[in-house]
């Protein structure tokens, strides 16, 4: 595989999972379950747009055909977004929202971590400013996750359910395929399999905080989002995100 | 008990406090202060942080349908910031002996007022513009003139808050100068939005002087340095001059410029409309308040959930 | 309104540069200490304006009064050998 068109998919899977983790973040905007945490659900999402953005301009630049980040990300439907499954997963409520940025947020920062190591300059500089903000969101989200397994016998049910149903989309984080290996080869890619004992020891710490039992291995687990195989939540995020520049094409915003 | 002493002391404390209001000191959460400046000011902060809050859900309703990434980004942070400001408001409140959370109840019982103009729906792109450029170019002229105001509380959060706003407006035009050099769509969405929103921004400053109930003494002890009127003007006599430079049509067609007073003349006002919103008959009152309800309730797990973890850990 | 989900308040101070003081900055409502300091961070570092932080209960904060402002800080008044232009330096001597 030719790295120029392996490093692009590589952008543009980086920065559809943080745009679409981002969207679903924008949703709580103003309903927030206390004022303190609209505040920083929209931190969080301010600095997933920006993660977003930076790849994608850097995917455009590595295409070259004069596109920008808004054609990328308006102008694909859902069978070409690339994201991970577990982001385009809805809030139904805020155990699913922190546990869901818990569980992606322990890979993002590993993956960011190793990132700014990256041969590839630009990577390794946009990393740098992600790996400080996903340091945080973990943070964030693990005492969120703790507070609601620990504290009443109503957040306990709706934070477990929230693991348990989250479950299926975390092996899904570590799927990797030809794009990956061609990059790592050249040093430019970070390896996620080798990852895996230390999310997993990052969640097991948090669960364990907030008495929660990790769920057993087997059952069903997802697989190829970032190859445009997705749930049928997708589908009607993008419809909803893209619709002005689809029904406008030639406007300028 | 009604003690002559009791009076004369009254008395020294209402003759300190208007020297120091007059002297241009602000008074301080812990000095004296008469029964009835407390009372205003907290009607006025707790009804201006509400504003704040729910002020987040018209332009909400189109932060996931933004057209752009960039314009994404720019919304959020600018309805976090809206956030941002009631709670800083809703601090400076607390100084008065009210706790946020009877605040917010009063909000959802209905009990306490926010400010008309988010009564109003968004309903195309270009309203982003328009409440940005007019909702928030109209607070800030009223932000501005609280920011002298004699309570040091309330003053010092405005401070904060005028500085950070200052791109709030800005933001807001430049949408609306964006669509009103884009397409023939995007023109008429632009002009559409003025039309519906001119005019309720106008009532955002309140009835006119001469049916003001509140604003004499509020004026008097600083806490108002203008007229509801004079802001209006304010208002008016900047922005008529911004809409003419990117060619968008303000709704009135009483208004021309008075080279004699130096001001813009204007179209009368319906404050009947205003009066029917303020009392809960507008198009989205009773949407903006079950949207409020709706998220109070809805969180009411986590809040209690964390405050069950804390009491667990300072026992253990 | 039950009591059981309302958090405390907790005042807030930031620092804004390396060896300035913390400046009060206002409040923020918390359960416990380390989410006041989170939520402290993402109310009052949203423009990257603090480089550390400090939130300490409001209850724990005492306060003088108004009525006390004459004798806590009028006696400073006329002890003006504190301040180092009370001090006349011999002619000639640069400094001291």
């Amino acid at each position: 595989m030719e790295t120029n068109i392996a490093l692009y998919k590589y952008c543009v899977r980086i920065a559809d999972t943080s745009l679409i983790l981002a969207q679903r973040m924008c949703e709580w905007c103003g309903h927030g379950p206390v004022l303190e945490e609209d505040i920083a659900m929209s931190n969080m999402g301010l600095d997933l747009i920006g993660q977003a953005r930076g790849f994608y301009s850097y995917a455009a630049k590595l295409e070259g055909k004069g596109r920008t980040e808004d054609d990328i990300a308006y102008f694909r439907n859902e069978r070409e977004f690339l994201n991970r499954c577990l982001v385009e997963q809805p809030n139904t409520d805020f155990a699913y929202t922190m546990m869901r940025s818990f569980l992606h947020g322990c890979l993002s920062y590993l993956q960011f971590r190793t990132l700014v190591k990256s041969k590839d300059d630009t990577i390794a500089g946009l990393s740098e400013k992600a790996l400080k903000e996903m340091t945080y969101h973990v943070r964030h989200a693990s005492e969120w996750i703790i507070r609601l397994g620990d504290g009443t016998d109503v957040s306990h049910q709706k934070i477990k359910s929230a693991l348990e149903n989250l479950w299926q989309f975390t092996d899904e984080l570590f799927e990797m395929d030809e794009v990956d290996q061609t990059l790592i080869k050249s040093g430019i890619a970070c390896d996620l399999s080798l990852l895996r004992a230390e999310w997993d020891q990052m969640v097991n710490e948090v669960l364990a905080k907030a008495k929660l039992v990790r769920p057993t291995a087997g059952g069903y687990q997802s697989k190829g989002g970032f190859n445009g195989a997705h749930t049928e939540h997708l589908g009607h995020l993008l419809s909803e995100m893209q619709y002005l520049p689809r029904a406008y094409p030639d406007a300028i915003w | 008990m009604n003690t002559p002493q009791i009076q004369e002391d009254e008395q020294t404390h209402i003759d300190a406090f208007n020297a120091r209001i007059s002297s241009g000191k602000t008074i301080e959460p812990k000095d004296w202060m008469p029964q009835k400046y407390r009372k205003q000011l907290l009607r006025m902060m707790s009804q201006h942080a509400h504003s704040e809050v729910v002020g987040m859900l018209p332009e909400g309703n189109w932060l996931t349908r933004a057209p752009s990434l960039m314009r994404k980004a720019v919304l959020l942070a600018k309805i976090q910031d809206e956030a941002g400001h009631g709670l800083y408001i809703y601090s400076g409140a607390e100084t008065l002996g009210t706790d946020r959370a009877e605040m917010i109840d009063q909000l959802l019982t209905g009990k306490a007022k926010y400010a008309s103009i988010f009564n109003y729906p968004t309903l195309n792109w270009a309203d982003m513009g328009a409440v940005g450029w007019l909702v928030d170019g109209a607070a800030i002229v009223n932000q501005t003139a609280l920011a002298k105001c004699s309570y040091g509380p309330y003053s010092r959060a405005m401070i904060r808050i005028c500085k950070e706003e200052n791109f709030h407006s800005k933001q807001g035009y430049q949408i609306m100068a964006h669509m009103m050099r884009g397409t023939k769509e995007q023109r008429e969405m632009a002009q559409d939005a003025v039309n519906r929103f001119w005019w309720p921004v106008l009532m955002m400053f309140g009835p006119s002087d001469a049916d003001s109930p509140n604003s004499d003494d509020l004026m008097k002890w600083k806490v108002k340095l203008y007229s509801n009127d004079d802001l209006r003007q304010r208002f008016i006599d900047r922005t008529v001059p911004q809409a003419e430079a990117i060619g968008v049509k303000i709704p009135d067609d009483k208004l021309k410029w008075n080279p004699t007073t130096r001001h813009y003349e204007f179209g009368e006002i319906n404050f009947d409309e205003l009066k029917s919103v303020i009392t809960g008959n507008g198009p989205c009152n009773k949407l903006r308040m079950k949207q409020r309800n709706d998220a109070h309730k809805n969180g009411a797990w986590v809040r209690e959930a964390a405050v069950a973890y804390a009491e667990k850990k300072s026992k253990a | 309104m039950s009591t059981k989900e309302n958090w405390p308040a907790w005042e807030v101070f930031t620092q804004q540069k390396n060896g300035a003081p913390h400046e009060h900055a206002g409040n923020v409502h918390a359960p416990d200490a380390e989410m006041a300091l989170l939520n402290a961070r993402d109310v009052y570092g949203r423009r990257q304006e603090a480089i550390n932080i400090w939130v300490v209960p409001s209850v724990a904060i005492t306060a003088s009064t108004p009525e006390d402002m004459g004798p806590f800080f009028d006696p400073g008044n006329d002890k003006m050998y504190r301040w180092p232009n009370y001090y006349k330096t011999p002619e000639g001597i640069k400094q001291i």
